[in-house]
């Protein structure tokens, strides 16, 4: 490599321009840009560290990089030794940039004009095929993941059925030994919170729902429109479409809570629309089934009976009724409109209200109960414009629901 | 100095052709593709300004979680509208100015095939944008996110997604206009010996974005009138209880979607491969291979769209397919930038803010692409796809490839079109101050998007650990704010200094192309003679003889780079079509038809009558001819 300052080959020197001799000996010249390009390629490097660490290292509870199962792992496995390569590329390429922006700059007093180089075939199609290669090395797992993941589940598989409203999640448990032991024998039905035993495979089927909510407003009703069901600890989401039934496979290697949300924009409250997956230990989910397996319990306190028979009738003065969208297994109460109540309480039942607040929050309960869309705006529950007193009965109830 | 004189007045009836081409209405009546270039440019620049603010607005809310400066309803309207004035009221307009003004020159034409229908594009553009607008005041905005996905928007109660459809078939109807009328401009009205491949790299990358409009835009303009009738005239289109389908939706909207991208792009790419060379002072690296990859991306662009929707459940084989073919498009985008760099080394290369947006602009276009790579990986990318890591792929290439080359072109070009320079020093400041704010912005959204941010979301919970990240994408956010104040800054102080000479402004960067042959600004006529092309970056090598053998240069003859006076005594013999006022009347005929079918019907027939008329007189004015 000629020193810098010097002519390259095939320079041409405008005529009655000064003779290229540089103020700085060309050894200086030549340490100081190494210097410099050294330092510009180590600080580039300490950032993307520090950039990565502070990704790897953080609080972050719903992160793709902390998979909690097999189907999240396989993904995380894909794209890190991608993110590698790519890292890789940047510090050639960007390091490359810089590189050349430095040893070429124009150096005062010095007009030079360079060779005027067209091209080079051969390195053109060189630099054409050789990426080319990499992406198509790249491409053989990925192709393999997608049919991976689009197997069918297998045979001991859970079967739960998802359906996303305007804005929260209800799940029902399909096999045939899920139902429930009243009535209909329907499906087990929570709302929120999917609970599922750990170390098994859950098939999730992803369908559409809603619009049996209606209003004297327009912007009262509810309308079945697109989400996507997204836990990233444990899989990659798929998209809830009306008229289509999407498939997600999901599994998680320990008991605990799983964060997601939903990653479809659907309206006002797609920023609300949170989802929680429970795993739990044999043990525990062999109870859980069990007692949903049971109706809801009749309330014996006093308070909560009067709960429970404002919730089962008329609200006074033409108010209407909460029967009309909630179900309680065991009642009269089965609407599917809106989040199923059987086992409220249950402490699986984590969050309420599109798992917007925690079920535990008396004050949050109550403040819904006031007004749903003072504090969820837009929230499809009209405002019942409950009493004070109605309200604790009605919370005694729900805290009954176990 | 050369004059136009278009001063017989026929008298046909009442209304008189206008033929002044001077003052302010000058600017309502002109066909000169010069000033509709400068009216482009300086309307998109005011919709960046305000979907700047809407940036700004997200960005606020955003910065805590649980954030109150907007409601759900609100953010969803700003964000919506975020994102179509950055795609259809600022990028796309602001590539049409550079296209529109210098297409022409840099052919060696006089103006555009079809100078009436270049100022109609320009009207309905302005005129669909502040449609859009107005929808603010007339009951909501736009609130179902750019992409307004059904069936979200076809049972939304707020009028806002029939504004969207009705303002983007308006502003679609313009691009296409637009469309037209450029891709006929470069095949048919080059100058002698201008064979294709002596074409600027700029001038093929408009050639290719005219096509992929051309072939794009009646795609979303069906998808809109399908939404725009399941919402006004109950049809069921995209409702699946009656047989419709809501990807159907999808579909149309990504086959327009993703060639718009890259009609977003390769403007950038014409652009870095200009000034790349002239501030290397070498040829472009491989002209060939650019067109060509050039040409791919327009053909291939059209085979990718199913990348947008992997997560929607087409089944391993149309992902797969996707996969495959996004892997694909990625090869001619990123040989370019080895080209760019080809063309750096053993260059001279001169830190003009120009050279430094482009140089940053290739820069941060590599880290874009390279997220975008990793969104080729399909089961990677149903973690990845509507989170903010999409967010920060996409703005890494449109804002760090898009902006920043608009950036550059300004600084390049500003001298050609104002006869004046803009200040370095300010500007190199706007760089530095845009490149740290960009990074600090959208830098993180790739943390975010792995960490579980959702997109189009106006809050997140304190409990998912991203507050941190979003408090710095909200300050990089105020730092490009303030870097766009430096330009404007730089605007002011560039017009209160005295007027170069018009010698200091003719050729001040010792470019290649033939816009520079000219005066600065041109003459309406652009050419007193127009030049024989000879070679590839022909005015370069009027003003440099190569020798073939060594690559050495010797500058030509003195006199051999100006453009001669052929004996056209003074530009009297050069006829050039006269100013009109139909365009514009044309034009208002849209708007009123798209309030009529909104509000009233009366209106809609208002609309097409003055529509009509202006179809007719704009057919039936007389040419104002010379004597």
């Amino acid at each position: 490599m000629s020193r810098p300052g010097a002519r390259e080959p095939g320079d041409t020197v405008r005529p009655g321009s000064p003779s290229p001799t540089p103020s700085r000996s060309s050894r200086e010249l030549r340490e100081t840009e190494g210097t410099v390009r050294k330092r510009l390629l180590w600080a580039t490097a300490a950032v993307l560290l520090l950039l990565l660490l502070g990704a790897c290292s953080s609080d972050a509870t719903q992160s793709t990089l902390d998979p909690q199962g097999p189907y999240a792992q396989k993904l995380k496995d894909l794209f890190v030794p991608v993110f590698w390569v790519a890292v890789g590329v940047f510090i050639l390429v960007e390091g490359g940039i810089v590189w050349l922006a430095i040893r070429y700059r124009h150096r005062k007093g010095r007009d030079r004009i360079p060779a005027q180089i067209h091209g080079n075939t051969r390195l053109e199609i060189g630099w054409t095929i050789a990426p080319a290669l990499v992406l198509a090395a790249v491409m053989v797992p990925t192709v393999a993941t997608i049919w991976e993941l689009a197997a069918a589940p297998p045979k001991d598989a859970l079967h739960v059925e998802v359906r996303g409203l305007q804005w929260w999640w209800d799940f029902q448990y399909t096999d045939a030994d899920m139902q429930t032991s009243f009535g209909d024998r329907l499906p087990i039905r929570v709302a929120d919170v999917l609970v599922i035993p750990v170390d098994r495979v859950v098939s999730l089927s992803l369908l559409g729902a809603g619009g049996d909510i209606t209003g004297p407003e327009p912007a009262d009703a509810d309308h079945e429109v697109i989400h996507s069901f997204w836990i990233p600890e444990l899989a990659g989401k798929q998209d809830v479409v009306p008229g289509r039934t999407n498939h997600i496979l999901m599994q998680a290697d320990h008991p605990g809570t799983y964060e997601g949300q939903c990653a479809e924009f659907c309206g006002l409250q797609h920023g609300r629309m949170i989802a929680r997956v429970v795993a739990l230990s044999a043990d525990d989910w062999e109870a859980w089934v069990a007692n949903q397996k049971r109706p809801a319990a009749t309330p014996t306190d006093p308070l909560a009976r009067q709960g429970m028979d404002l919730f089962l009738g008329q609200l006074s003065g033409g108010r209407g009724s909460c029967v009309n969208c909630h179900a309680v297994g065991g009642t009269s109460a089965a609407s599917q409109a809106a989040p199923e109540l059987t086992h409220f309480a249950d402490p699986t039942h984590e969050c309420f209200a599109g798992c917007d607040w925690d079920t535990v929050d008396r004050k949050a309960l109550e403040a819904w109960l006031r007004n749903p869309g003072a504090v969820k705006f837009g929230a499809k529950m009209p405002n019942y414009h409950l009493r004070p007193d109605e309200i604790e009965a009605l919370m005694a109830y729900l805290y009954s629901l176990r | 100095m050369a004059t136009v004189t278009t001063t017989t007045r026929r008298r046909e009836g009442i209304l008189r052709r206008p033929t002044a081409t001077t003052g302010f209405t000058s600017w309502f009546t002109t066909i000169d593709h010069k000033k509709i270039g400068i009216l482009y440019g300086a309307t998109a620049f005011v919709f960046f300004l305000v979907g700047g603010l809407e940036a700004l607005l997200i960005r606020v809310q955003l910065a805590e979680p649980n954030g109150t400066l907007l409601n759900p309803a609100q953010y969803n309207q700003i964000f919506t509208m975020h994102g179509i004035t950055m795609i259809f009221l600022f990028v796309m307009p602001m590539a049409a100015a550079f296209f529109n003004y210098f297409i022409p020159l840099m052919i060696g034409a006089r103006d555009v095939a079809f100078p009436r229908l270049n100022a109609y594009s320009y009207w309905v553009f302005l005129l669909g944008g502040l449609f859009l607008y107005s929808s603010f005041f007339l009951g909501g905005a736009p609130n179902c996110g750019w992409f307004c996905y059904a069936p979200n928007s076809t049972t939304d109660p707020s009028i806002g997604p029939s504004f969207y459809a009705i303002g983007l078939i308006i502003t679609g109807i313009a691009s296409t206009a637009g469309a037209v009328n450029l891709a006929v401009t470069v095949i048919n009205l080059r100058a002698p010996g201008m064979s294709l491949f002596r074409l600027p790299v700029f001038v093929w990358m408009g050639l290719v974005v005219q096509l992929l409009l051309a072939f794009s835009l009646p795609i979303i303009t069906v998808a809109l009138f399908q939404l725009l009738f399941d919402r006004e005239f109950g049809t069921h289109f995209y409702d699946p209880t009656a047989g419709g389908d809501p990807v159907l939706w999808q579909q149309l909207f990504w086959l327009f979607g993703h060639p718009e991208v890259y009609v977003l792009i390769l403007p950038a790419f014409g652009i870095f491969s200009e000034v790349l060379p002239v501030f290397s002072r070498k040829p472009l690296f491989g002209y060939q291979f650019v067109v060509f990859s050039g040409i791919a991306i327009g053909f291939i662009g059209f085979g990718v769209w199913a990348h947008h929707m992997f997560a929607v459940g087409l089944g391993p084989v149309a992902n797969t397919a996707f996969g495959i073919t996004t892997a694909i498009i990625a090869i001619p985008t990123g040989v370019k930038i080895f080209n760019w760099m080809g063309t750096m080394h053993r260059g001279d290369i001169r830190f003009t803010t120009a050279m430094l947006f482009t140089i940053g602009g290739i820069a941060m276009f590599v880290i874009g692409g390279l997220s975008g790579v990793t969104h080729a990986i399909v089961p990677s990318d149903y973690q990845q796809t509507d989170t903010y890591y999409i967010v920060a792929h996409f703005h890494y290439v449109i804002f760090g490839g898009g902006v920043f080359a608009f950036f550059s072109a300004l600084f390049y070009w500003w001298p050609k079109v104002f006869g004046r320079t803009l200040s370095e020093r300010l500007g190199i400041a706007e760089f530095v101050l845009m490149l740290i704010g960009f990074n600090l912005t959208f830098g993180p959204m790739h943390i975010l998007g792995l960490e579980g941010m959702i997109r189009r979301t106006y809050t997140y919970p304190d409990s998912l650990g991203l507050t941190m990240w979003n408090q710095v994408a909200t300050v990089g956010a105020f730092l490009i704010a303030l870097s766009i104040l430096v330009f404007i800054v730089n605007l002011v102080v560039t017009y209160v200094k005295p007027r170069p000479s018009a010698a200091e402004v003719a050729d001040p960067w010792d470019a290649r192309t033939l816009e520079w042959l000219t005066t600065s600004p041109p003459p309406v006529y652009n050419f007193e003679e127009i030049p024989t092309v000879h070679a590839l970056d022909e005015f370069w090598h009027r003003k440099y003889v190569e020798d073939e053998r060594t690559g050495r240069l010797v500058p030509a003859q003195a006199g051999a780079a100006e453009a001669h006076d052929d004996g056209h005594a003074g530009g009297h013999a050069i006829h050039m079509p006269s100013p009109s006022f139909w365009p514009l009347v044309a034009a208002l005929g849209m708007p009123l038809i798209g309030y009529g079918v909104l509000f009233s019907w009366w209106l809609v027939g208002l609309g097409v009558i003055v529509a009509l008329t202006g179809f007719y007189g704009w057919a039936l004015e007389p040419s104002v001819a010379e004597d």
